[in-house]
């Protein structure tokens, strides 16, 4: 009777189950062209043309949902989403507590942008995303680490002169050196970190890594992923 | 939203701010104004109802009741707000995941903690993962609910308690010696009577309550201060509506709408706080009598 009564009281809060297993997408919403929220509100960007792709193909009904980045990790192992589709490359150092898929996208360059060209890399302040390659990077070089939660917080520690430089993924630099008309400058020194962006999937999960493994494969067989690349990143960008 | 908003490249000065105030992101940013304003009025009930049961144990002649209410009054004021918020609301989730999971899948064979991870079995799963965005914000709305209530409820049962203990020993002699039961002396007597010693520090607790609606953002509920920081970023024309960083400009709108709830606070609290004072041998009764005399 008490678990009757517990039962429903329960239930009452959960919603029914469909019939079809819902995978959620997790990302951050805030690093364009990988995955930003557009002015209507919704989850846009390279990311989200990739993960809506990867879900018809394997055959998967996806939500999308935002989650901040610093707790991006620890809410993927409490199951408020399935997946971390958020620019997230693949390190050793995040593999020992996650899964990832394949990458999709390639090894990609971090470069510095500063608000003049003859910044010292080594030795200054240089800004970067809290638990980001980029960040690690920094710390081991010598350089003051300055961290911010969100990326365009640490563009705007170089705009009013709290940090020398940032140092980020070039594709999200790119951009902004390229529309503030000439004020934000990338310097020419640029890293390869990482092994690639690939999707984060908890390590019991493996029967969802298996599926979207193949249709990772099946995206890079037909082209269609570096196309994508192409149309987000720029005819210059690296490929499969 | 207006018919001349349908290609914002081409729209500048006036026009591109009403359509630029008019996206989806910012009505969004609008409706989390009734998302703050909607917990408010939801949480200081709950609040006062937590102070009330609170403050009740705190003075019960039973001993475990006693213990309880004192407890949980001095433990919950003792731990900083950002713990318990992260510490409790994680807790909650998982309790209650956990309870349905015992409920509605008793043969599942998998054990439910696996290294770092928290898995139930999908159906146990608060809210269902098929469920909308709307319903994960809803969700994350009450759990806030309940946090706030049980923090602020502690800080309530310790004025309240205060208040209790301060209503003058001689009334509630003079009532008993009329008769009147426990319960009468205290529905008629302790409680009107407690209310103006109560309020000072129930105002304060309103206006502090006020201010920490910004820890909804750290549940990853889209409050207003959650949308001022991601409209207020510098935006590059991945977006419809470049523009530079104009935090500053949100921020101070948060500003003005803080300072606005905390005026008008202080102005119905006033009201309150004089007509609670009629008769009362406190300084603002003897004020009132003096100006009507």
């Amino acid at each position: 009777m008490k678990k009757l009564l517990l039962a429903t009281a329960l239930l009452a809060l959960g919603t029914s189950l469909a019939s079809a297993q819902t995978v959620r997408l997790g990302t951050e919403g805030a690093y364009p062209p990988y995955n930003f929220i557009n002015d209507k509100g919704e989850v846009d960007g390279f990311e989200r043309k990739v993960g809506d792709e990867l879900c018809k193909r394997a055959e998967l009904t996806c939500e999308w949902t935002t989650n901040e980045w610093d707790s991006i990790i620890p809410n993927l192992q409490s199951g408020n989403y399935d997946v971390i589709i958020a620019g997230m490359s693949i390190t050793e150092e995040r593999d020992k507590i996650i899964d990832f898929s394949d990458n999709y996208i390639p090894p990609a360059t971090s470069a510095y942008l500063a608000l003049k060209a003859d910044v010292d890399v080594k030795t200054g302040v240089i800004a970067a995303q809290v638990s980001t390659i980029q960040a690690g990077y920094v710390a081991e070089s010598g350089a003051t680490l300055l961290e911010f939660a969100t990326p365009d917080e640490t563009v705007a520690a170089v705009r009013n002169g709290e940090a020398d430089a940032v140092f980020a993924d070039k594709d999200y630099l790119a951009p902004i050196a390229a529309e503030s008309g000439g004020e934000l400058v990338l310097l020419a020194e640029e890293v390869a970190l990482g092994g690639g962006v690939g999707l984060g999937i908890r390590e019991s999960d493996t029967e969802l890594k298996g599926k979207l493994n193949a249709a990772i494969q099946s995206m890079k067989a037909d082209g269609s992923l570096n196309a994508l690349i192409k149309e987000y990143f720029g005819e210059a960008a690296l490929t499969f | 939203m207006f018919a001349f908003c349908a290609d914002p490249s081409t729209l500048d000065g006036l026009p591109w701010l009403a359509c630029y105030l008019t996206t989806g992101k910012h009505l969004d940013f609008y409706w989390s104004f009734v998302v703050v304003l909607l917990l408010l009025a939801i949480t200081a009930p709950l609040a006062l109802g937590m102070g009330f049961l609170g403050a009740m144990a705190s003075r019960s002649p039973v001993l475990p009741l006693r213990v309880i209410g004192r407890t949980y009054t001095a433990m919950v004021r003792g731990v900083p707000d950002i713990v318990f918020f992260l510490f409790f609301v994680i807790a909650l989730d998982q309790g209650l995941e956990w309870l349905l999971h015992q409920v509605v899948c008793p043969d599942w064979d998998q054990p439910i903690r696996q290294g770092t991870e928290f898995r139930v079995c999908p159906q146990a799963k608060i809210p269902a993962s098929s469920a909308s965005a709307f319903w994960y914000q809803v969700d994350g709305f009450l759990r806030a609910v309940v946090t706030f209530a049980l923090v602020f409820g502690a800080f309530a049962a310790n004025v309240i308690f205060g208040a209790m203990q301060a209503v003058p020993k001689a009334q509630l002699e003079t009532a008993e010696a009329y008769g009147m039961s426990h319960a009468q002396v205290f529905s008629r007597i302790l409680v009107p009577q407690m209310w103006v010693f109560a309020l000072p520090g129930l105002s304060n607790l309103w206006v502090i309550l006020i201010k920490a609606t910004p820890l909804l953002f750290l549940l990853g509920v889209q409050d207003i201060v959650y949308w001022a920081r991601e409209l207020g970023g510098s935006k590059t024309s991945a977006y419809e509506y470049p523009h530079p960083d104009w935090r500053l400009w949100y921020f101070l709108g948060l500003m003005v709408f803080y300072l606005f709830a905390t005026y008008l606070s202080e102005k119905v609290l006033g009201r309150l706080t004089a007509k609670l004072s009629r008769g009362q041998a406190t300084a603002a009764g003897e004020a009132l009598r003096k100006a009507g005399a």
